[in-house]
């Protein structure tokens, strides 16, 4: 019973994801006043790419092909060390957050090193502040993964979000929560959202993530897109279950996580209407303050 | 005891009310005649402690009270004169603050409670500060932000320090309280991790208030930039408040058992502080920077006595009082020179002798009693505490002690020769500005007192200063 | 939640406004954060000491403090920086970053150091050493390494907050008249620093310690 529902769930997780960013841009349209495109969009805009031919320009080698696949191929593995719903992840083992967390560089590696193979200087400033920022965010992610060890005793993803959540929650709340704001600064920085990043920005001097695949095209380009849904998709699984604290099992659990993944969305699109981007020399104060944030919640559980 | 508190603060009162420019001098006189009196009358008749045993009159405030009323009324006599010079700028702030000041002090030596001590202290601090913006300059803008940050930063810490002593009261069996004599009767009962964190941060704060290296940094521009007769007043009267803020710390700390540890951190200070000044004297192109660093130099050796105990302790205190009179003298007199050839500065002063012929002479005599010279008192001080150091087994503390003293008599006096030492013709000259009797009267009384307490230490005095050092636990 | 729960989630609030002062450079968020550390610590007394008889005194304490810390002063400040139209703060003597870490290692090292040294009274909330140590050391990297006079300012008040913490823990001893003394010098010591800011833009036209620089040896 529970390999078919691992299966399922994986199903659930190769298919749902391109609705997160619709959910973003429709949340952002909405509350802008405007209609706003349907949640689907991004599926239509994945099966188009997908159809047209693709353009490489001839400075660039394999890498540069190679980019996007691997991307999209670390980007699911992570998935399966991912818990989801109220079940445990497909795949656990002592540690395994680790390798989550370097399955996903492993993506944003390879994205970047495709975008320097273009031999464009303007890709490569897009990839040196994707990297500059990401090496930020990442001292982040540990330190709040690590206050969740140590909150649940546990040092695998599974374990971590599994039934010793709602103890650790009662006990140390406030350590949990300091990690949970400090997650939520590491998914906007990880998934270049405003105030990291703009998606919709047209500026050179202004993009950091969008340039860096300015060059891909076609189904290379789907593959990108889709990889990015992927990874919205994991960053608020893990949020969600983080933050949700409780174990539902079955379908009612099931249930409650994708709502809360589509509320996570929304609450994405919700930040970046109100906000407006920061100017690139504070995004590393924001990033250092959020892992200063969750550096003082494991103090808290130190003591 | 509420007469010497509350009647500057009624004059001062009257001297905010006054509108008359030339009148309001006055309230300052009067002040510290009645505030005079008051002490006069205190001293005589040996009061009980009032408001609980907040209040008390016990040998430390008779150290300090007297030689601050004293001092504050030569400072009063002078100010007639000054600001009548100084008609111009309005004297308002600076009478009413000047009487506020008194009281605070008053308040600080007779206080047995440590809150109280520490309000009043900040009060001196708050009092102070738009006094020395009185020039209205630039620099002394700059001086004035950097002693009210200073102190006020040194004072916060204080009162963490405050607060750490009254929770080592705080256990169950413990005086909670922050009574003096409640928490010296409590003795080793006060927690002692909370005593030890207490006094290094009491330390520290009270420390910075008296101008203790490396907590000095304000004093220079402060004492540097202000007018002479407030220079004189925080140099000789609320250093001598620090000083006595932090004698009582140490008096906790005894009956508490840290006393070895409280005394080392004492002595070790004291020494830096000797050190520090000896360094910066040295070459000192400002004169009355210089005297920053003496007063500097001279909180080193009241920290060094107190820390030494014994004889040394009792040094000190006389010390308290001889470095207070002193100050005077040189801060009044270089306030005269600085006046009359409007410079500070060593290379454009010179000849004070022989244009000022009793300030002048006033300088360099109270530059030789600061430094230590017979048959001035600071001598006799400055020996006693030497005799303790040797006394106690501790020849490097005692070498290193007449070591920086004469490093810094050398580098003061070569600084106070170039100024009154001399031809003044081509210096800069201010027109009207040589001296009077009430600019240059004031300096010479407080230098006779000196001299005479050299000559000759009336006996009751000194059981005084033993009564005092035996109280801090020396 | 529980009156401790509250009162630990309130602790927690003040160290991380800490963490904001230290970063932040916009001066009316920093004035805006402090103020609401200190009006969050205007209640504490009442959070702590509801179950003790003298409620009155309690009150009156609390109200006061809310008053001076979290409506006068910051009015006062807020009138400072607009009179001298400054709105940010120029990179200080320590950076921003370095600042932040060195605030989050402060804190760090005080929740080490006050397990290290245990209350005459432990029955108290364990969070009040630390959160006073805290907010005190956060104070005084902001009075040390800031170069506004207005953030110097600013760093002090953070300083006292700290201390008011740490008196917290003797509020069931300490005399009315003590405590309102340290508010009343408080109110005293920032309106004199107001007053001197005031002549300092009005002689410098600025209000940029660097300015203040002309004493030396």
């Amino acid at each position: 019973m529970t390999i078919l529902q691992s299966l399922a769930y994986l199903a659930l997780f190769l298919v749902l994801p391109p609705l997160l960013p619709g959910v973003v841009n429709r949340v952002k349209s909405r509350l802008a006043g405007r209609q706003g495109p349907p949640l689907w969009q991004l599926y239509a805009d994945l099966a188009r790419l997908a159809r047209k031919g693709a353009v490489y320009s001839r400075t660039t080698t394999w890498v540069f092909r190679a980019g996007p696949v691997v991307g999209l191929a670390a980007v699911a593995s992570a998935g399966l060390l991912m818990a989801f719903g109220g079940a445990p992840a497909a795949l656990s083992f002592a540690g395994d957050f680790i390798l989550f967390a370097y399955l996903l560089a492993l993506a944003r590696f390879a994205t970047v090193l495709a975008a320097l193979d273009t031999g464009s200087s303007f890709e490569g400033m897009g990839a040196a502040r994707e990297v500059t920022f990401a090496s930020l965010a990442e001292p982040a992610l540990f330190l709040c993964l690590i206050t969740l060890a140590r909150a649940t005793g546990s040092i695998s993803l599974s374990g971590m979000l599994g039934p010793a959540l709602p103890l650790a929650w009662s006990r140390a709340a406030p350590a949990l929560l300091l990690a949970a704001i400090a997650l939520f600064v590491v998914a906007l920085a990880e998934n270049a959202r405003i105030p990291v990043d703009d998606p919709n920005t047209h500026l050179e001097l202004t993009m950091i993530h969008e340039v860096m695949v300015l060059d891909h095209s076609g189904p290379d380009l789907a593959l990108i897109l889709y990889g990015a849904s992927l990874k919205l998709f994991l960053f608020g699984a893990l949020f969600v279950r983080l933050v949700l604290g409780f174990s539902v099992q079955g379908l009612a659990g099931l249930g409650v996580f994708l709502a809360g993944v589509v509320a996570f969305a929304a609450l994405i699109g919700v930040v970046e209407s109100i906000m407006a981007r920061l100017r690139l020399v504070r995004v590393p104060q924001l990033l250092v303050g959020a892992s200063v944030l969750s550096a003082f919640g494991l103090v808290l559980l130190l003591r | 005891m509420f007469f010497v508190i509350l009647a500057p603060l009624a004059l001062a009162a009257v001297a905010f009310a006054v509108p008359s420019q030339g009148r309001r001098p006055l309230a300052l006189l009067a002040g510290g005649l009645l505030h005079l009196a008051g002490v006069t009358a205190l001293w005589l008749a040996r009061p009980a402690p009032v408001l609980g045993g907040w209040l008390e009159l016990d040998p430390l405030a008779r150290v300090v009270l007297p030689m601050t009323s004293v001092l504050f009324c030569v400072c009063a006599v002078y100010a007639q004169g000054y600001l009548a010079r100084r008609a111009e700028r309005d004297n308002r702030v600076f009478v009413g603050g000047l009487l506020v000041l008194l009281s605070a002090m008053t308040v600080v030596a007779l206080s047995q409670h440590l809150g109280l001590l520490w309000v009043a202290i900040e009060l001196t601090t708050l009092t102070t500060a738009p006094l020395i913006y009185f020039d209205k300059s630039a620099r002394s803008l700059e001086a004035a932000w950097k002693y009210l940050l200073v102190c006020s930063l040194g004072i916060a810490l204080a009162l963490l320090g405050t607060f750490f002593l009254a929770l080592a009261g705080a256990g169950p069996g413990g005086p909670r309280s922050l009574l003096l004599a409640d928490l010296t009767r409590a003795g080793v009962a006060l927690s002692s991790p909370w005593v030890r964190a207490g006094f290094v941060f009491l330390l520290v704060g009270y420390g910075t208030k008296m101008g203790l290296a490396p907590l000095h940094s304000w004093k220079p521009d402060a004492y540097g930039e202000a007018p002479g007769l407030l220079g004189a007043l925080l140099s000789g009267g609320v250093t001598s408040v620090g000083f006595i803020a932090l004698a009582r710390v140490v008096q906790v700390c005894s009956a508490a058992g840290e006393s070895a540890f409280a005394r080392d951190a004492l002595v070790g200070m004291g020494l830096l502080s000797m050190a520090l000044a000896a360094v910066f004297m040295i070459g000192q192109r400002d004169f009355k920077r210089m005297l920053a660093y003496s007063s500097v130099e001279h909180m080193g050796i009241l920290a060094l006595g107190l820390g030494l105990g014994g004889a040394a302790a009792s040094g000190a205190m006389f010390h308290t009082v001889n470095n207070g009179l002193t100050k005077g003298v040189l801060f009044l007199a270089a306030g005269n020179i600085h006046r009359s050839y409007g410079s500070k500065r060593v290379d454009e002063v010179r000849g004070a002798a022989r244009r000022l012929p009793i300030s002048g002479p006033l300088f360099l005599a109270g530059f030789l009693a600061v430094t230590g010279s017979p048959p001035f008192s600071p001598f006799f001080s400055e020996f006693s505490i030497l005799n303790g150091a040797l006394g106690s087994g501790r020849w490097v503390v005692g070498g290193l002690y007449l070591f920086f003293l004469s490093v810094i008599f050398v580098g003061m006096g070569a600084t106070v020769l170039k100024v009154v030492q001399g031809d003044p013709t081509g210096a800069p000259e201010v027109p009207a500005s040589g001296d009077t009797w009430l600019t240059a009267g004031p300096p010479l009384l407080l230098l006779g007192l000196v001299l005479l307490l050299g000559l000759f230490l009336p006996r009751e005095l000194k059981l005084v200063f033993d009564a005092a050092a035996a109280r801090v636990g020396g | 939640m529980r009156m401790s729960a509250w009162t630990e989630m309130v602790f927690i609030l003040v160290v991380v406004l800490d963490f904001f002062l230290l970063a932040s450079s916009r001066l009316k968020a920093v004035i805006r954060a402090a103020a609401a550390q200190g009006a969050l610590l205007a209640v504490m007394p009442l959070l702590l000491a509801w179950h003790t008889t003298e409620l009155g005194h309690v009150l009156a304490l609390s109200i006061g403090a809310l008053v001076v810390k979290g409506i006068v002063i910051p009015r006062l400040l807020l009138w400072a920086i607009r009179e001298a139209s400054i709105r940010r703060e120029v990179e200080p003597i320590v950076g921003f970053i370095p600042s932040l870490i060195l605030g989050g290692v402060g804190v760090a090292l005080a929740f080490a150091f006050s397990s290290a040294m245990p209350l005459p009274t432990p029955e108290q909330h364990a969070f009040i050493v630390p959160t006073a140590l805290s907010t005190v050391w956060t104070g005084l990297l902001l009075v040390v390494s800031r170069r506004k006079a207005v953030s110097q300012v600013i760093g002090f008040l953070v300083l006292e907050n700290g201390v008011f913490v740490f008196g917290l823990l003797l509020s069931d001893f300490m005399p009315a008249m003590v405590e309102a003394g340290v508010l009343l010098d408080l109110f005293a010591a920032v309106f004199v620093m107001g007053i001197v800011m005031f002549h300092i833009n009005r002689e410098f036209s600025s209000l940029d310690t660097e300015k203040l620089s002309v004493l030396k040896d």
